[in-house]
C-alpha cells in the first residue's frame, strides 16, 4: 500500500501523470472516491504522462471514451454498470485489452470483472483543496509498469508540494 | 419524399415520419424515464433491453399515426453515433433489416446534427446560426453553415451541463431527472443564495468552452465556503444559485461567440435548453435572435432524424448493411475558431 497526500489539484494531476509516464501495457486502475473526489483531475493527468492530445471529459454519458496516446486510454464509468455480467456486456473486453492502459471509476459496482493485477486508488478528501490518496493491489509489484511508477512518485510528490 | 426516421440512442424510443424534411407528419416518443429512475441515470443494459421491447411498436405507430403503409415510405434515416453502443445497436440493427425487407434507401445520421436541424422543422431557420447543444452528454456551442457544415467552437473541458445538474440533484437526493427537477425548485428560490466561483479557463484556445466540473465540486463538497448566510439552507435556494452560475457561464462563452462571429441567430436544442432561465435570459437579450424548437422537438425525437436524413438521402447518401453504431461522437473536432 502506497499513501500519497496531494496538496492541491496541480499535484493531483502531477501524480496522474507520473503514473501514466511510468504506465506498461495492461495496467488497470480502478478509481474508488465519491463525487468531487478528483477521479477526473487524476484521469487527466495520467492522460498527460500517456501523451494523449486530447481532452479528457467524463465518460458518463457514454460509460466509456478511448483516447490515443502512447498507449490506447480507456476511461470508463462503470456508476450506471450493476454487475461485472453488464461491465463485460457493455465492452468490458474492448475496454481492458492487454494492449493499452484502462481507468474505471466506480469500480466497486463491477467487482471480478477486473484483473487480478488491478491497481485500485481509493480518494478521500482533505481540508480544502487536499486529497488523500491510497493506492493498493493484490499484486502492485506486478502491475505492468506500476513500480517505475511509484518512484518516479516519489520525485512527484516533492516537486508537486511546492516545496 | 417522406421519410422514417428512428433514434435509439439513448433513453428515448422514438420514430416519426417527415415529408421534405420539414413537416412532421408523425412523431412518436416512447421515453424510458420511469425505467432508470431509480438508479438515478441512464443504465445501458436497461435501455438496450427496453429498445428490443419497443422499437416495433414504436414504428408501427408512427406509420398508423401517418396514415401509411411501409411500403409508402421514401427511405429510412437512423441515428448511428454518438449515444450509448448497445441502445443505438438496437436502432440502426431494426433500420438495416426494415429498409432491406422494402428495398427502400436508408442512411444513418450524427444525432448532433439531428439536433441542429430540429429548429428547421415545421419552420424555416436561415443559415448560418450559432448552435447551443446542451444536454446530459452534450455541451457544445457550434456555428452551423448548412445541414451536415459546423464547426465546433466550444466545449465542456470535463463534465456536460447536464450532468452537473443530474450529479448534484443526485447528491442532494433532490429527484430525477436532475435538470428538470431543479428547473421547478429554482423558481422557488434566490439565487443569490449562493456564489459560486467561475471556472478559469485559459482565454486563448479555450475562449469558448466551458467547465463543470469545479462547479460540481464547489456545490458537492464546499456549499459552505460559496453559501450566503443571509439566505436559509433550503434546496429550492440551491438549485436557484446553481442553475444561475451553471446557465451563466454557458451564456457567457456564447455571447462570445455572437460578438466575434458577428452571428447574431442563436438555436439552443438538446435537453438542457428547455431549462425555463436558460429560455427566459435567451429570449430576452437584445443582442440574440434566439430560435427554439418546439419543446417536443428539444429532447431526443424521430423526427429532427426523419428531417435530416431526407436532407442526406435526397443528396444521394445512403449507408449500406455494414452500417455499425458509433457511441464516440466525430464532430467533436475543434474548429478553428469562431473569428
Amino acid at each position: 500500500m502506497i499513501v500519497f497526500v496531494s496538496p492541491s489539484p496541480e499535484a493531483s494531476a502531477a501524480l496522474g501523470e507520473a503514473i501514466g509516464e511510468a504506465a506498461a501495457p495492461g495496467l488497470v486502475i480502478a478509481f474508488r472516491g465519491g463525487l468531487g473526489a478528483g477521479k477526473t483531475t487524476l484521469a487527466k493527468g495520467i492522460a498527460r504522462g500517456l501523451g494523449v492530445p486530447d481532452e479528457v471529459t467524463s465518460p458518463t454519458y457514454t460509460i466509456a471514451s478511448e483516447y490515443e496516446g502512447r498507449l490506447p486510454l480507456r476511461h470508463v464509468d462503470a456508476y450506471r454498470l450493476r454487475s461485472a455480467d453488464e461491465f463485460e456486456d457493455a465492452g468490458g473486453e474492448l475496454w481492458l485489452a492487454p494492449d493499452g492502459v484502462c481507468l474505471v471509476e466506480w469500480s466497486e459496482n463491477v467487482e471480478g470483472a477486473l484483473p487480478r493485477d488491478t491497481v485500485t486508488i481509493a480518494i478521500e478528501i482533505g481540508s480544502g483543496d487536499s486529497r488523500r490518496f491510497t493506492i493498493e493491489g493484490a499484486r502492485l509489484e506486478e502491475a505492468p509498469g506500476f513500480r517505475p511508477a511509484v518512484d518516479l512518485l516519489a520525485v512527484g510528490v516533492k516537486t508537486g508540494a511546492g516545496t | 419524399m417522406r421519410i422514417l426516421g428512428i433514434e435509439s440512442s439513448c433513453d428515448e424510443c422514438a420514430a416519426a415520419v417527415v415529408e421534405d424534411g420539414r413537416r412532421v407528419v408523425s412523431s412518436v416518443v416512447a421515453t424510458q424515464i420511469p425505467f432508470h429512475a431509480r438508479y438515478d441515470g441512464v443504465v445501458p443494459e436497461i435501455a438496450s433491453r427496453k429498445h428490443v421491447e419497443w422499437i416495433d411498436g414504436v414504428v408501427a405507430r408512427a406509420l398508423a399515426e401517418a396514415g401509411m403503409k411501409a411500403d409508402e415510405l421514401d427511405g429510412v434515416a437512423v441515428t448511428s453515433t454518438p449515444g450509448l453502443a448497445g441502445a443505438l445497436l438496437v436502432g440502426v440493427q431494426f433500420a438495416k433489416a426494415f429498409a432491406w425487407s422494402l428495398r427502400k434507401p436508408f442512411v444513418g445520421v450524427n444525432h448532433m446534427l439531428a439536433h441542429l436541424w430540429a429548429p428547421q422543422l415545421e419552420a424555416d431557420t436561415p443559415y448560418p446560426f450559432l448552435g447551443l447543444l446542451v444536454s446530459g452528454g452534450h455541451t457544445l456551442i457550434v456555428r452551423v453553415e448548412g445541414f451536415d457544415a459546423v464547426e465546433v467552437l466550444g466545449t465542456t473541458i470535463d463534465d456536460a451541463v447536464g450532468e452537473a445538474f443530474d450529479k448534484v440533484a443526485k447528491h442532494y437526493g433532490l429527484g430525477y431527472p436532475g435538470g428538470l427537477v431543479m428547473d421547478a425548485l429554482a423558481r422557488k428560490g434566490d439565487p443569490r443564495a449562493a456564489r459560486f466561483p467561475f471556472p478559469k479557463l485559459d482565454k486563448g484556445e479555450h475562449r469558448y468552452d466551458v467547465s463543470y466540473s469545479g462547479l460540481k465540486t464547489a456545490a458537492i463538497r464546499q456549499l459552505e465556503l460559496f453559501w450566503n448566510p443571509e439566505y436559509p439552507r433550503t434546496d429550492e435556494n440551491l438549485a436557484a444559485a446553481f442553475e444561475k452560475a451553471a446557465i451563466d457561464l454557458l451564456l457567457d462563452r456564447l455571447l462570445k461567440a455572437v460578438e466575434d462571429t458577428g452571428i447574431r441567430r442563436v438555436v439552443a436544442g438538446g435537453g438542457v435548453a428547455a431549462n425555463s432561465y436558460l429560455r427566459s435570459v435567451l429570449a430576452s437579450h437584445p443582442e440574440i435572435d434566439a430560435r427554439f424548437p418546439p419543446l417536443s422537438y428539444c429532447g431526443d425525437n424521430g423526427a429532427m432524424v426523419a428531417g435530416l436524413g431526407y436532407m442526406m438521402l435526397a443528396r444521394g447518401d445512403r449507408s449500406d448493411l455494414s452500417l455499425n453504431a458509433s457511441p464516440r461522437v466525430p464532430i467533436y473536432r475543434r474548429g478553428k475558431g469562431g473569428r
